[in-house]
């Protein structure tokens, strides 16, 4: 089998549009993921032992689940409930909460470093709880999330491919197609994985950096 | 004088160990009070129940007249709601050993900013207020530098200014310069012996500094297993201590 430039130039259009998908799947994913996770993040830290409770098992399972099978059930199992879901919305429903549990550990890392002093000040100067996150514990909390954050990113756009397995056309599926009708692997393929080295090779030096400039910060 | 806090047989332990026995106390509005004894002996922990860090198992505490801990509602005593609370801290400020400045805004902006959120003052009033604090403490050239850019004595100065910016009615210091390295010690008590002579905020403050007690407070008492060993004039307490405890506790630092 030899590489042929014709099927690489021929197949590249379709790739394109797949691109778009997978970026889009990306980004919506990631935003809920970090959304959701902060709000667990913060919910896990209730006074309430139940709701704590609830959230560390909800997450467990979550977490220690196949993504390949969340998809199945949700976009599969739960129309049988009559909950419907478009395959896109589905699968950054999905994607977004099941990273959503990975995030929620940084924050909370990144919540938990932040010294104990710095919310007795807060107390002492009188500040109310939604003061005190937003001016005093989240400045400090995220400047070092950054890094991991970074890392989940990379790691989420790296597992768009999976929302083919749910009819979503994004890039791994449009070079699926391509191939199945054109019996041409090698080409489509190989492009699929030279896009995401040329996305997720440079982002990883980036987070790289960012992780060694917020180490050397010193507070 | 009216007493603006008083202890009433406040008990408070921390797991086994009771670092407050059924202590009473009071402070007259507008006295500068020393904290002395040996560590672990409760100082601390008066300071952070008046600051509302720490609860209390049992007894009254009561500031300006309210409790602190309990509000009446139709005539019967119940524990504190957050809104009480949050009410009664308006009225006390705290400095504390490490500081904790916040490290993401710069020295005038740690002043500004409680005032702003809190005393809804706007920018111009907040501006005037920390710059005249800064005068205060003599750090005017530094207002735009970040707490890691400022030595300890001057992180603790800012400080200060912080807790002053809120105009409390009852300052709390809770050993300010413990954190500190030796020569950094004088500039923050200088700021602090000024404070006490010009103000007649209510002060209590919890030292090793025994000359620098002696100075600053109009009253010592002297603490040790949670209770008050002994109370008097710095002059008295210290050159004429009545109890054996007090005598060999002082005996350690002369």
């Amino acid at each position: 089998m030899y590489w042929s430039w014709e099927v690489a130039f021929d197949v590249l259009p379709q790739l394109a549009k797949g691109v778009v998908v997978t970026v889009q799947a990306t980004i919506v994913a990631s935003l809920l993921a970090y959304v959701l996770g902060l709000g667990i993040a913060i919910l896990k830290m209730s006074k309430s032992k139940l709701l704590r409770i609830v959230l560390y098992w909800t997450t467990e399972f979550i977490r220690r689940t196949p993504i390949l099978v969340q998809l199945y059930i949700v976009f599969y199992v739960l129309p049988d409930y009559g909950i419907f879901f478009e395959a896109f919305t589905c699968g950054v429903l999905v994607l977004g909460i099941h990273f959503s549990t990975y995030t929620a550990e940084v924050f909370r890392a990144g919540i938990d470093n932040v010294p104990k002093g710095q919310w007795e000040a807060a107390k002492s100067l009188n500040y109310n709880q939604y003061e005190t996150w937003k001016n005093v514990i989240l400045p400090q909390a995220i400047p070092p999330m950054i890094p991991p954050l970074a890392n989940y990113l990379i790691t989420m756009f790296k597992e768009t491919p999976l929302l083919a397995a749910i009819t979503v056309v994004e890039l791994f599926r449009a070079a699926d197609q391509y191939s199945n009708s054109h019996y041409k692997y090698l080409e489509p393929m190989t492009l699929v994985g030279v896009f995401f080295l040329i996305v997720s090779i440079p982002s990883a030096i980036l987070a790289m950096k960012l992780e060694k400039r917020f180490k050397q910060r010193k507070i | 004088m009216d007493n603006i806090i008083t202890f009433d047989k406040v008990s408070k332990s921390f797991g086994e160990l009771k670092v407050l026995d059924q202590l009473n106390l009071e402070v007259k509005d507008g006295e500068k009070l020393a904290l002395i004894g040996p560590s672990g002996s409760g100082k601390t922990t008066i300071l952070r129940i008046l600051m509302t860090l720490e609860t209390i198992d049992s007894g009254f505490v009561s500031v300006n007249n309210e409790y602190l801990w309990h509000e009446k509602i139709n005539d019967k005593v119940v524990p504190a709601t957050d809104k009480h609370l949050q009410k009664m801290r308006d009225q006390i400020g705290m400095v504390f050993q490490q500081f904790n400045l916040f490290p993401h805004l710069t020295a005038i902006e740690n002043v500004k900013q409680p005032q702003i959120l809190v005393k809804k003052k706007n920018e111009s009033e907040a501006k005037e207020k920390a710059e005249h604090l800064f005068n205060m403490i003599g750090l005017s050239d530094k207002i735009d530098h970040y707490p890691h850019q400022l030595s300890g004595g001057q992180q603790q100065r800012v400080a200060i200014a912080r807790a002053l910016a809120m105009d409390p009615k009852i300052m709390l210091f809770d050993e300010v310069t413990s954190a500190l390295d030796p020569e950094l010690v004088d500039e923050v008590l200088a700021v602090l012996r000024k404070l006490a002579a010009d103000s007649d905020t209510t002060m209590l403050t919890v030292t090793h500094e025994m000359n620098f007690a002696q100075d600053f407070a109009d009253r010592v008492l002297f603490f040790d297993a949670g209770q008050i060993v002994e109370s008097g004039s710095p002059k008295d307490l210290f050159s004429n201590p009545r109890e054996e405890r007090t005598k060999s506790f002082l005996r350690k630092f002369i």
